[in-house]
């Protein structure tokens, strides 16, 4: 109930924030951006659209869970919210959880208008839209539910900015991190072995997630890979909010 | 019983590169009585939202404990029973008044038409009833200090704890905010508030706390904490001849003439009771006697002043 309340206006100052329409706005740009370069390929159409539009979804996604999400715990405590709402039988965790929440929520709506666009896209030169794009956009979700948990972990002890960058950062070293590791177990030297290890085992994985080009190639993705990556996900965000929740516990505002 | 108690309540805080131990509130023992309005007071970085933030639990003490209503400060559950008005009015300020009040209401778990209910009443109160549905972002600053209050009071608490309620508003919202901590008074709750503007303390409050550097260093009500203290006596009086002029001025040299009014200021009961024969003897008419005691901010002033040279 208490998580609710503080999901839903979580989400409602979402939505009454214009940097994303404008973030909507140019996905949507994208989106239908890709008819223009899917005529300068010769019968590959189709594929450039399903490609461009997966990748926008990505990416705007990403921008919206780091431009909005990391604003998120920090402007409550900057602009002094919370101590009305912490002064309330309201627990810490429960303030994280719902925020966290509300902002799930937000994206779920935003994928979802992106996806809409995507899919009557794809419905006007296809004539069908297959299952296996919905696929794709699940495990994008999954990616930004897990970017959105590592934006919450940061932005509860750490300025916007750094906030910002270090989830940026997670993002990009989290979609190295296999390659990362590979070359740690073909290093030498134990130093590099241990430390590849331990950034490939701490950060998310995130190219468990990453299955666009596989469905834009009509490669099968089985529903077991697709369930082990939802269960990677689920695992990994309960460890990083949980991490989250104990530091957020310990500071004070001050 | 004791609406507020802290019992040794200290806090430190790290600051800077170097983490340098900066004590914000030392060794507090503080009591509020239930029912009374007590004012919290002392200059710009005494403590004063230290205290209050470690009472709502947005800080924790370094040492020390603290009681509301008989309850440790460290369960949650007896928030049921605070409203909290913080320094400064910042709230979500994209919700309406309506949507502003209503969240909070969630926040105790109260239901819909509880809640409801209640927002008419403190609309009402508050008077911004007739701006429910505008959002925060177009409130003047009086109106958000209005605002904040009818958030601290959806829950109907026992005890309010109101920080610098009065800052950064003109006198007609000071006045405003005034009348309804009294009306809070007479409907029976505990008022705690900490302010810098001394007059609006005297005015209100039962008895008052002076913290200064994170020491508490005086409590008591108002007489007992003024009174003892001054020793002057203001004499008013009309119609007197011009000779008796100089006789007062044997007693006292603060005299002050404006039009047919004299005004006397003498130091002690005997040299009051010397003027008061003068004016007797020579047919002049008494106006008002009034045995002047210190204000607060001059006892503070001479207390910050003494604090600085120990």
């Amino acid at each position: 109930m208490k998580i609710r309340a503080i999901m839903v206006n979580t989400f409602r100052e979402a939505i009454r924030d214009k940097v994303l329409y404008s973030l909507l706005f140019f996905a949507l740009l994208m989106i239908g951006g890709s008819i223009l370069l899917g005529r300068l390929t010769i019968g590959e159409n189709i594929k450039i659209i399903k490609d461009m539009g997966l990748a926008s979804i990505s990416i705007f996604g990403l921008l919206i869970a780091i431009f909005v999400g990391i604003g998120l715990v920090y402007k409550e405590i900057d602009k002094k919210t919370i101590y009305t709402v912490i002064a309330k039988p309201v627990h810490r965790y429960q303030f994280l959880l719902g925020k966290y929440l509300g902002l799930i929520l937000t994206l779920l709506v935003e994928v979802s208008i992106m996806s809409a666009g995507l899919l009557l896209l794809v419905l006007f030169y296809e004539g069908y839209i297959e299952l296996s794009i919905l696929k794709a956009i699940l495990l994008i979700f999954f990616e930004l539910m897990t970017i959105t948990a590592v934006a919450i972990l940061f932005s509860s002890f750490s300025t916007p900015i750094l906030s910002g960058l270090f989830t940026l950062a997670v993002y990009i070293v989290g979609h190295l991190s296999r390659d990362l590791l590979a070359f740690g177990v073909e290093s030498e030297s134990a130093m590099i072995k241990y430390s590849t290890a331990f950034i490939y085992y701490s950060l998310p994985n995130l190219d468990n997630f990453n299955i666009k080009g596989k469905i834009v190639h009509q490669v099968l993705v089985s529903w077991e890979y697709l369930s082990f990556a939802m269960l990677y996900g689920v695992l990994y965000i309960s460890i990083i909010l949980l991490l989250s929740m104990v530091i957020f516990q310990r500071r004070d505002f001050k | 019983m004791i609406a507020v108690k802290t019992q040794g309540l200290s806090k430190e805080f790290r600051t800077g590169f170097t983490m340098k131990k900066v004590s914000a509130l030392h060794n507090l023992n503080l009591e509020v009585e239930e029912g009374e309005i007590f004012g919290y007071i002392g200059p710009n970085g005494a403590g004063k939202t230290t205290t209050l933030k470690i009472l709502t639990g947005l800080i924790y003490p370094t040492s020390g404990n603290a009681w509301i209503l008989g309850r440790d400060i460290r369960d949650v559950a007896i928030k049921k029973d605070i409203g909290f008005l913080p320094e400064g009015p910042y709230f979500y300020d994209y919700l309406t008044a309506k949507e502003f009040l209503y969240f909070y209401g969630q926040l105790f778990g109260m239901r819909k038409r509880e809640i409801e209910e209640k927002m008419d009443e403190l609309l009402n109160l508050v008077g911004l009833r007739h701006v429910k549905d505008i959002q925060l972002r177009r409130f003047s600053k009086g109106m958000l200090q209005r605002i904040g209050i009818a958030q601290a009071l959806i829950n109907d608490p026992k005890l309010l704890l109101l920080d610098e309620p009065m800052s950064g508003l003109d006198p007609i919202g000071r006045a405003k905010i005034k009348e309804i901590i009294l009306q809070l008074k007479e409907d029976g709750k505990t008022i705690l508030f900490s302010s810098h503007i001394l007059s609006d303390v005297e005015m209100l409050c039962d008895r008052v706390g002076i913290l200064t550097n994170g020491k508490l260093t005086d409590v008591g009500s108002l007489d007992s904490l003024l009174i003892p203290e001054v020793k002057s006596i203001e004499i008013v009086t009309s119609h007197m001849e011009e000779n008796t002029i100089e006789e007062i001025k044997t007693i006292t040299e603060k005299i002050t003439l404006r039009d047919e009014k004299m005004l006397i200021m003498v130091d002690s009961e005997e040299n009051k009771e010397r003027v008061l024969r003068i004016i007797n003897r020579n047919n002049g008419r008494l106006i008002s006697l009034t045995p002047g005691r210190k204000t607060l901010e001059e006892y503070l002033v001479e207390k910050l002043n003494r604090g600085v040279a120990l």
